[in-house]
């Protein structure tokens, strides 16, 4: 099957999965808690004042990373979906299905700290701003596809809908990372880029990375404990937690 | 470090209110999610067993 000896499919089915994913929270969960605490340290003690901004520029190392979490996670739920929908994989669906409401609240988030910072240094908490409203667009899909999930009663079906709910929704996601080129926008434009030097200090940049990464890590414990959630919810065997025998798993099905 | 005293650093040079407000919303939002991940296996893992 592979050049590596390793058989990648193996964990393709719940039955490997849960027990794999198990092991690994607490390692992404200790990283998570780490890299968060790094974080706000050298976001709090050691980054400097802002000259233009005061301090109310510290909500940056919430709000950017929260606002890239909403965009990431909404790609990997439709590619998970696109994935299952091409190779009709129940565990993709379901991986669409545990990142969700992660991304939903990533991106609640981005618009509530967004409107903290709004106020005051813009003096108003919202403004109908391309940048704004494409991120609020990005909301109501999420809303949509765990609402879609949820209001049809034959799973595979509740897949296949919210799977292309997410897939035709990802056009939004270069929307919104582009609206402040593409328009004149309130928001200001990118702090960082791969291409361009960042518009920040130093150890600015360095917090907000370290909150990036501490955010990756906490997003990918979460949804690996609701994707154990969701198989044991939605694959009735007769025990996740003890071994199964093929006998018990005949009778079971 | 460029905070005098304690009370300098909750002011935040003004911006207080903001700043702890967003902290605090994320804060939150994150042990909310962490907590009904953990109520919501708790669940499923009782189901599994009965």
């Amino acid at each position: 099957m592979s050049a590596t000896g390793i058989n990648w499919f193996k964990y393709s089915s719940p039955q490997a999965f849960h027990p794999l994913a198990g092991r690994m929270i607490p390692w992404f969960a200790a990283a998570a808690v780490g890299l968060i605490g790094v974080g706000l340290y050298v976001g709090f003690f050691v980054a400097p004042t802002d000259v233009t901004q005061g301090d109310a520029y510290r909500i940056i190392f919430v709000h950017v990373p929260a606002a890239w979490m909403s965009m990431f996670l909404y790609v990997i739920m439709a590619v998970w979906a696109g994935i299952g929908l091409g190779l009709n994989a129940r565990p993709s669906f379901m991986m669409a299905q545990a990142i969700a409401p992660t991304g939903a609240m990533f991106t609640f988030l981005a618009l509530f700290t967004g409107s903290m910072w709004g106020k005051p240094t813009w003096g108003a908490w919202w403004v109908w701003d391309a940048r704004l409203t494409s991120e609020l667009i990005l909301l109501f899909q999420y809303i949509g596809i765990i609402l879609l999930r949820s209001s049809i009663d034959d799973l595979r079906r509740a897949d296949r809908a919210s799977a292309v709910l997410a897939l035709v929704g990802v056009i939004n996601v270069p929307i919104i990372y582009f609206s402040v080129r593409w328009w004149n926008t309130l928001h200001q434009g990118a702090s960082v880029s791969i291409t361009a030097a960042p518009t920040m200090a130093g150890t600015m940049v360095t917090a907000m990375l370290v909150m990036m990464l501490g955010f990756w890590m906490y997003s990918i414990a979460v949804t690996l404990a609701r994707m154990r959630c969701v198989i044991v919810e939605r694959e009735r065997q007769p025990s996740w937690g003890k071994n199964a025998s093929i006998q018990e798993v005949v009778e079971a099905r | 470090m460029q905070w005098g005293s304690v009370a300098e650093f909750f002011a935040m040079g003004g911006y207080g209110l903001y700043v702890w407000t967003s902290f605090g919303a994320t804060a939150l939002c994150m042990g909310g999610e962490v907590l009904a991940v953990w109520r919501r296996s708790a669940a499923a893992e009782r189901r599994d067993e009965s």
